[in-house]
């Protein structure tokens, strides 16, 4: 079972969710990144950064 | 099949796009995460082109350098990458184009700042000259407004909050105009509505198709002269003497563009960078 690293609650993953994609936790609404999808792995996102954009 | 690096540290829905048209197309999108990366001054790359859709402007500016030194294309250049990324660079590329553009004063105290905000006249627009997304905008409305913003800039830990860059603010209808512009060629433009003054679509702004007028395409082809050509996404201003340029982005979202302008905005950023690839 995935849990959130950031609340523990058990993660649903969405569907055609690839590596390195950002999800939500629908519980705490913690950004994580899919590190791998097998095995099945996440950590929490980085943050926002100053330089970050278009 | 065709080989090309791609450079990216989030898979944002764009790169999602990027890939499943990719896909389609037979194009073998080699990943390049930036976090990963060590650059030696050697070419040890499997691909002889870079897709540039790196989230952190820093990173792909020095990633740019170093593998253009070493002879791989990236896509869009170093060059474009560097002026489009700093607002004074492309305020000084459009300014030496005659492109239409917004008024600007460069400062780096608060009080030649402020003496220049006095001297354009309130409200004028503070921004970040690296940043996006409407982040660290403000709109200055008054003096006492410009000394508070002015000190606080000026402590901020990064000397770029030192460079002040003020721009004139204009009255707009409620929307600015973003057009996409890829190998010379304005493809389709959005209007960006909101009741804020900042009409990013990042900060909740609603797209909407904009035609293509000749004084559009007119502008976009001469910004896109001015900044060097590629993949770029004009943000451009209806104002009373008519369209004049904001800001150009080099590496621009566009998922809430493809479906109310019908163009496959993916697709045609592979096929130039696949272009580009033949030319190199």
């Amino acid at each position: 079972m995935l849990e959130c690293p950031v609340c523990g609650t058990h993660l649903a993953m969405p569907s055609g969710v690839v590596e390195n994609e950002i999800i939500d936790c629908g519980t705490c609404s913690a950004e994580l990144e899919v590190l791998s999808l097998n095995p099945l792995s996440v950590e929490e996102a980085p943050e926002e950064q100053e330089d970050w954009g278009e | 099949m065709n080989k090309v690096g791609i450079l990216f540290s989030r898979m944002r829905k764009e790169e999602k796009l990027i890939f499943e048209e990719a896909q389609k197309m037979g194009v073998d999108l080699i990943r390049v995460d930036s976090r990963n990366l060590i650059m030696n001054g050697e070419n040890h790359y499997d691909f002889n082109i870079l897709l540039d859709r790196e989230i952190s402007h820093t990173r792909s500016l020095y990633t740019l350098q170093m593998l253009e030194s070493v002879g791989v294309k990236t896509v869009n250049s170093h060059r474009v990458a560097t002026i489009c990324g700093d607002k004074v660079s492309t305020t000084v590329a459009l300014n030496q184009a005659g492109v239409p553009t917004l008024q600007v004063k460069v400062a780096f105290s608060r009080e030649s700042a402020l003496e220049a905000i006095e001297t354009m006249g309130y409200p004028v627009v503070l921004k970040p000259v690296i940043g996006s997304w409407g982040r660290l905008l403000a709109k200055i409305n008054d003096r006492d407004s410009a000394e508070a913003i002015l000190e606080h800039k000026a402590y901020l830990p990064s000397g770029y909050h030192s460079v002040f860059y003020i721009q004139e603010y204009v009255e707009k209808p409620g929307r600015d105009i973003r057009a996409f512009c890829i190998d010379g060629k304005t493809v389709c433009a959005i209007y960006r509505s909101s009741d804020h003054w900042i009409t990013n679509t990042a900060r909740g702004a609603r797209a909407e198709n904009c035609p293509l007028t000749p004084e559009l395409i007119n502008l976009c082809e001469q910004t896109v002269q001015a900044i060097g050509g590629g993949i770029l996404a004009v943000d451009i201003m209806e104002t009373k003497d008519g369209l004049v340029i904001n800001e150009v982005n080099h590496k621009m979202e566009f998922r809430n563009s493809i479906d109310i302008s019908g163009v496959n905005i993916p697709a045609l950023i592979l096929e130039y960078t696949l272009k580009m690839d033949r030319l190199s």
